[in-house]
């Protein structure tokens, strides 16, 4: 396999890490399918555990740490236990060049709904023998922990995306990705507009592009698996999907799901449960004007 | 194909064209496509009359009209089976003129050798079916920008002059409506090859059909139609003076131009920053906003290289970015960038307002903010004597 060492071999290195995480994001390399071998001529695979069980040159079994160095570690996942907050130093140490991929590892993903309640709480509720459980009372993204050079968003990322950053690393270049709102994707893919026109709750305008406006193209609202895009102004979409529809409860589940831990949605409750009778983001009627 | 941007004409006198029924509409689109043309026009399609490629007029909205509002948008039906009685979709003729995304180039490297091709095949003869009178001005202010400076965009003139612009006046405004306000409607300007005007009444439902250029008259000649009766010609008429009398909206009286470049430190940008969510929808829609960035991607061998150029907007951070950060950061910035560049600086840097007045900004903004609206706003401030202290940029809400 392509994955070998080879006499004089100078590929860069590649390790892909796990934390909490359902590795979905992880298995999105895999499904690169064509592109997966032309990434193997480029890149030698030193540590990835959902692909081969073996670390680096010796074919020895690979540890959950793994030796290293590495040029480029891909880390999906959250923080969410102190063995794991140790493991994600020691990785940031072997590695030249560090990427997070998914929501988990960029914005603490759906387990950070417990940073909301009390850990406790769920571990006597949930588990038949709580005392096995050693967590944390948080997930909390990478970039809480060590230095990231990158974070690719997404529920799971998209692989094109993931495609151009493992490119843009070989090529010595700043990834293309870019930070504005889900409603460039729908416009430049001719997409009309769901909540316009249909009346359709939708979070496409605070969320970060990446998907392709999967969801709209298929008459779905965007649910926001991408997190915020740059300075969302969360006030007036709230507004909106009031307006829309949703109730305050509505409003706090829509973004209550992967991203729930990004910094950027924690006005989100006090703006769901603001009264609206006046919210100055419609006009219904034609203007006054003065003469 | 006249890039004149010249004011409302009707049509030359004497010349009293012809008159066809819908059997003249499908004949019409089946001479296009026979000669080759690409035939572009509204149709039904997601609940919404979007602009698609059409294979025959059956396709035509018939029987379809919209009721529109500041981020509102629906179908509705109509008893009297009019195809063009609805205004401004939620595209323009722009996304085939200017496509959302070109490739520019392409670079392989072969033997150690670079090798360059060009980004695009030839682009296909269109012909553009129903352009509303807004969106012929809007073509001819794009014309303008991509074409009439000194930096040509050479792929947008080879898209534009094999244009055949099939003009269909305006009878039906929408609430979101200003053409009047702008100069651009709803009776048809100069650069057309065809104009149509649309009766459905109890005489019949009928196109009154006038060439304006000689490959349109050419292709009239070909159409199973009449002279002119006067009585269509007179109520075809009627139809496009009464729709200027039923704009849904109206732009203030002032100088836009000098509106703009007197308001710039009106608190009334803070509140319009605090309902925009910089979205971009309304750049997107926008039938005469221009703007792209330029992507250039590899693969993962790095001996291919493509430079493709994207619509971009004013509206994102990165379009302002230089080093250090954005120059507009703030949303109340990039706001004002907008509609003062659309309503006042389009004035020095093209000579004309970059507006049409075609609403198609007040209708696809999710949040409904208004043009028109905000102009008012803005005169308001000014006809009041300015009274608040401006805050400085940067100070307001994001």
């Amino acid at each position: 396999m392509s994955t070998d060492p080879r006499p004089g071999d100078r590929r860069p290195t590649l390790a892909v890490w796990k934390f909490a995480s359902c590795d979905g994001c992880q298995l999105s390399l895999l499904d690169c399918e064509d592109a997966l071998l032309g990434l193997t001529e480029r890149l030698r695979v030193d540590h990835f555990l959902e692909m081969t069980p073996t670390e680096g040159a010796g074919g020895e079994r690979a540890g959950p740490g793994g030796r290293g160095p590495y040029d480029l570690s891909l880390v999906e996942g959250s923080i969410s236990t102190a063995e794991d907050a140790e493991r994600i130093s020691h990785v940031r140490h072997v590695s030249r060049y560090l990427v997070t991929i998914g929501a988990c590892a960029t914005a603490g993903g759906i387990q950070a709904l417990r940073n909301f309640a009390h850990v406790d709480e769920f571990l006597t509720a949930v588990y038949a023998r709580p005392e096995y459980i050693d967590t944390l009372e948080t997930s909390t993204p990478i970039s809480a922990h060590v230095p990231v050079d990158f974070e690719l968003r997404g529920c799971p990322i998209d692989r094109g995306q993931l495609l151009e950053v493992v490119t843009a690393f070989l090529a010595g270049r700043r990834p293309r990705i870019p930070a504005h709102s889900v409603c460039f994707e729908c416009k430049r893919r001719g997409t009309t507009c769901i909540t316009v026109a249909h009346g359709t709750p939708c979070l496409g305008p605070v969320t970060h592009a990446g998907c392709g406006a999967l969801c709209p193209a298929y008459g779905r609202g965007c649910y926001g698996c991408f997190g915020p895009s740059e300075r969302p102004n969360l006030r007036s979409m709230v507004d909106q999907l009031r307006h829309d529809g949703m109730s305050e409860r509505d409003v706090l589940r829509v973004f209550h799901t992967f991203n729930a831990a990004s910094p950027e949605y924690a006005s989100v409750p006090d703006l769901a449960a603001e009264e609206r009778h006046s919210p100055g983001a419609r006009t219904e009627t034609r203007p006054e004007r003065s003469a | 194909m006249s890039t004149d941007t010249g004011t409302n004409s009707s049509p030359p006198a004497g010349s009293g064209g012809l008159v066809m029924g819908k059997d003249g509409m499908s004949a019409l689109v089946d001479v296009l496509i026979a000669r080759g043309f690409t035939v572009v026009g509204p149709t039904v399609r997601d609940g919404a009359i979007v602009l698609a490629e059409l294979r025959s007029a059956d396709e035509l909205p018939y029987g379809w009209g919209v009721e529109l509002e500041a981020g509102h948008y629906r179908l509705r039906e109509r008893p009297d089976g009019a195809a063009f009685a609805n205004a401004a979709g939620p595209q323009s003729w722009k996304r085939f003129l200017h496509p959302p995304r070109v490739r520019q180039w392409s670079a392989d490297r072969v033997e150690g050798e670079l090798v360059l091709t060009a980004g695009e095949a030839p682009p296909p003869r269109y012909a553009f079916l129903g352009v509303r009178p807004c969106d012929l001005r809007a073509i001819a202010v794009q014309d303008r920008v991509l074409t009439g400076g000194a930096y040509r965009d050479g792929g947008y003139a080879e898209r534009r002059s094999g244009a055949l612009l099939i003009v269909v006046e305006c009878t039906e405004p929408g609430a979101t409506c200003f053409c009047v306000s702008m100069g651009t409607g709803p009776a048809a300007g100069p650069g057309y090859d065809l104009a149509m005007t649309e009766v459905a009444d109890e005489a019949g439902h009928r196109f009154w059909v006038r060439g304006g250029s000689p490959e349109g008259a050419e292709i009239l000649a070909e159409l199973p139609a009449r002279p002119a009766d006067p009585g269509t010609r007179e109520t075809a008429r009627a139809g496009v003076t009464a729709a200027a009398d039923r704009m849904g909206r109206t732009m203030p009286e002032a100088d836009l131009r000098e509106l703009m470049a007197g308001t710039l430190d009106a608190p009334r940008w803070d509140d319009v920053a605090g309902r925009c969510l910089t979205c971009g929808n309304c750049t997107m829609v926008c039938p005469t906003c221009f703007c792209t960035t330029t992507e250039d991607t590899t693969d993962l061998t790095g001996d291919h290289a493509e430079r493709w150029r994207l619509w971009d907007s004013c509206f994102d951070l990165d379009f302002s970015l230089l080093h250090g950060g954005p120059v507009r950061a703030t949303t109340r910035s990039r706001y004002r960038q907008w509609m003062t560049h659309k309503l006042g600086t389009w004035y020095d840097q093209f000579g004309s307002s970059g507006c049409v007045g075609c609403g198609r900004c007040i209708v696809w903004c999710p949040v409904g903010i208004d043009i028109t609206e905000e102009a008012a706003a803005l005169d308001d401030w000014t006809r009041s004597g300015k009274p608040a202290p401006a805050p400085r940029e940067g100070s307001g809400p994001p």
